[in-house]
């Protein structure tokens, strides 16, 4: 998709510093009779990226490393506790007021994960897909949104007669069309995409992926593709970024990320993949778990687990930073260039 | 040829069928289907939701939800038949014969008992042994599955694990009587990808140490390439194609594994576009006549909306297609045209 994108521009999306913190503090009467501390969950910690417009740039990483959160800061469902958002240029923390909000939001919308739980089952189709086109006055006039849905449907694979029925009539993947047909009926040029194949078996997901590739190329929309699924980051994305325990570990282009991964964790993440080629080649499982995100270790957080970890892995946090091989790599090892070539990972000991 | 003679099968399943009636008449959900599993064997039962994989597991160990029921076909667990056996002679079988594992670890163990308390009170339902024996046995057992201080671990509730640690128990769990036969039914599905590898690893390693068979109920192709010998494709109810894992892997015979392999995101190579099966698995109450795959079929001819097929031999797997029929070239010719 690079040719597509124009040369020099400015990125659509920039994050920086991004974090969000929950306080999962006891109630106060508990914390004061029992002596405890509050409670302060570091979800996203530090985030940096920058979103080119018409790219796919997808997050990946293991439950609790804040990948949806992220997503949920970008579309503005939380407030970050610390850093900004700007969208072409504009921090959204300064639209202050709905009137200067509603230009901006428009342009952004999400796609989530469930489809059973993300459609009102009592809207009839046509109603859920108009809600965005009626809540920023897009069109007003009954017949020309008609026409509009009409249109939507058609271009998620679906039919026009389908939008007066309602969601439970229909299959999971036929559901996630609805969404993305919702998703797209504001005009947006950027989608949030929190794990949209996740729920969907894999011939479904196939056509869903198949899909807002298309929609991509004839819409020029900007992706920012939350998952778990390596190989379906692999087939989507033009950049990916690694996060682990709240922070990016790495971010590269897709193709160096996977051919040439640097970050010990993303090394491990990709052997973890099962091998459908069959090839043979032994599945590495990564060491340990992720630890409890209350009480990150300390260091770089992936020391524990790292098989190169030493003394100042354990001590000084890596910075965020570009790699000698391209790529930006928040890790030591990779800085002091004492790492294996990329790929070569020895197998590390397992606690089983 | 993957038929082997019944008498040497672990578990023998033949013409099993599980409906679930309802006010509109009866569903049936699992539709005449039959395999085996050799001694010491993994075979993979993969499938999209609703292809009737888990239906199947269950009305094996004799755990189908009501209404659901077991409507016709026989189960032998080494030569003997066990679908029609009473409610208390069933659970001796279930535990100490066939082990089961399920998805999520959390509703297999009871919250509000120690794992120590859980494990040494199925060890002493199975084996003949004291408290203290068996206390021991399930420290030995959890040393095994890869926890940590074990005879620490052994007192502590299953809320104190995390979600790996807990498929690990349920894995012991399910091992602690020594079962011929593990029915895993999703065991990593909701696990993360770093987890899986490791638990994929240890039923792989535990039951190759035992001699333990499985039969590994999944959705995951790539979890299947790993770890089962044979694999069966299921599809609205049916074995689309059952074979040697690399085989059907490899050289996909049925249309609707052939799609669902290319459908499949791959790190080995990136295209533009993935195959895909246009539309979904039908609905129950909806199963097309003839092949329940032919509306979505790319190679579907006349014969496939009369006739149901059955698994016909073709190399080293079995697939129930029409494609591979003898019949069907000449049927073909006279009708298609």
């Amino acid at each position: 998709m690079s040719e597509m994108t124009p040369q020099a521009e400015q990125p659509i999306l920039v994050a920086r510093n991004l974090a969000r913190y929950f306080d999962v503090s006891r109630p106060w009467l508990n914390r004061v009779i029992e002596g405890q501390p509050r409670l302060i969950l570091k979800a996203v910690d530090g985030v940096d990226f920058a979103i080119r417009r018409g790219e796919t740039l997808s997050l990946v990483g293991e439950s609790g490393c804040g990948k949806s959160t992220v997503a949920r800061l970008v579309v503005g469902l939380y407030r970050p506790s610390k850093g900004s958002i700007a969208f072409e240029g504009v921090d959204l923390a300064s639209l202050n007021s709905r009137a200067k909000m509603q230009p901006v939001r428009r342009r952004f919308q999400m796609i989530f994960q469930d489809p059973y739980a993300s459609l009102n089952p009592r809207w009839r189709v046509a109603d859920i897909i108009a809600e965005p086109i009626r809540a920023h006055r897009i069109l007003t006039d009954r017949a020309q949104i008609r026409r509009r849905v009409d249109e939507l449907l058609r271009f998620v694979g679906l039919s026009p007669a389908d939008g007066e029925k309602f969601p439970h009539e229909f299959s999971g993947g036929q559901r996630q069309r609805i969404s993305i047909a919702r998703a797209l009926s504001s005009n947006p040029d950027f989608l949030v995409c929190d794990e949209p194949t996740s729920a969907l078996d894999v011939s479904v997901q196939a056509q869903i992926l198949n899909l807002m590739k298309e929609l991509q190329r004839e819409l020029g929309l900007t992706y920012l593709f939350i998952s778990h699924n390596l190989a379906v980051v692999y087939h989507i994305s033009d950049r990916v970024g690694v996060m682990y325990l709240g922070r990016l570990v790495e971010l590269a282009d897709v193709e160096a990320l996977f051919a040439q991964p640097q970050h010990p964790y993303t090394r491990m993440l990709l052997d973890a993949i099962p091998d459908l080629e069959m090839s043979g080649r032994p599945r590495t499982p990564v060491a340990g778990e992720v630890p409890n995100p209350l009480n990150p270790p300390s260091g770089c957080a992936f020391h524990p687990r790292c098989p190169y970890a030493n003394e100042r892995c354990k001590r000084e946090r890596p910075e965020f930073k570009p790699a000698p091989a391209g790529g930006m790599v928040a890790c030591h090892a990779v800085e002091e260039r004492r790492l294996p070539e990329a790929r070569a990972v020895d197998p590390p000991v397992l606690p089983a | 040829m993957t038929r082997a003679p019944a008498n040497r099968a672990l578990l023998d399943v033949r013409n099993l069928r599980v409906e679930f009636p309802t006010r509109r008449g009866n569903l049936v959900a699992v539709d005449d289907i039959s395999f085996h599993i050799d001694p010491g064997e993994v075979l993979g039962v993969v499938g999209e939701s609703g292809a009737g994989k888990s239906l199947t597991g269950a009305a094996i160990i004799g755990l189908l939800d009501p209404p659901g029921r077991i409507a016709g076909g026989e189960v032998l667990l080494e030569g003997r038949r066990i679908d029609n056996l009473g409610y208390e002679q069933m659970r001796r079988i279930r535990g100490r014969e066939i082990g089961a594992i399920f998805q999520d670890p959390l509703t297999s163990l009871n919250p509000l008992y120690t794992i120590g308390r859980q494990l040494v009170e199925t060890i002493q339902t199975h084996l003949d042994m004291n408290a203290a024996q068996a206390r021991a046995h399930a420290v030995k057992l959890l040393q095994e599955v890869g926890i940590p201080a074990a005879d620490r671990r052994i007192d502590h509730y299953p809320h104190q694990f995390s979600g790996g640690m807990r498929q690990r128990v349920v894995i012991a769990l399910a091992l602690c009587a020594n079962p011929r036969l593990v029915i895993a039914d999703e065991p990593t599905t909701a696990l993360d990808v770093s987890i899986q590898a490791q638990i994929i690893t240890l039923l792989k390693r535990l039951c190759r140490e035992h001699g333990t068979a499985v039969m590994l109920v999944t959705h995951d192709m790539g979890v299947i390439a790993e770890t089962a010998d044979r694999v069966a494709v299921m599809y609205a109810g049916r074995i689309a194609e059952i074979g040697p894992v690399r085989d059907v892997i490899k050289q996909p015979k049925h249309p609707y594994t052939v799609g669902l392999m290319g459908s499949i995101p791959k790190i080995t190579r990136r295209d533009e576009r993935l195959a895909q099966i246009d539309g979904s698995m039908p609905r129950l109450n909806a199963i097309p006549p003839g092949c329940a795959f032919n509306p979505r079929c790319p190679r579907v001819f006349a014969r496939c909306h009369v006739e149901r097929p059955d698994l016909i031999d073709v190399e080293r797997s079995r697939v129930a297609c029409w494609l591979y029929d003898e019949e069907s070239p000449r049927l073909r010719a006279a009708g298609d045209e």
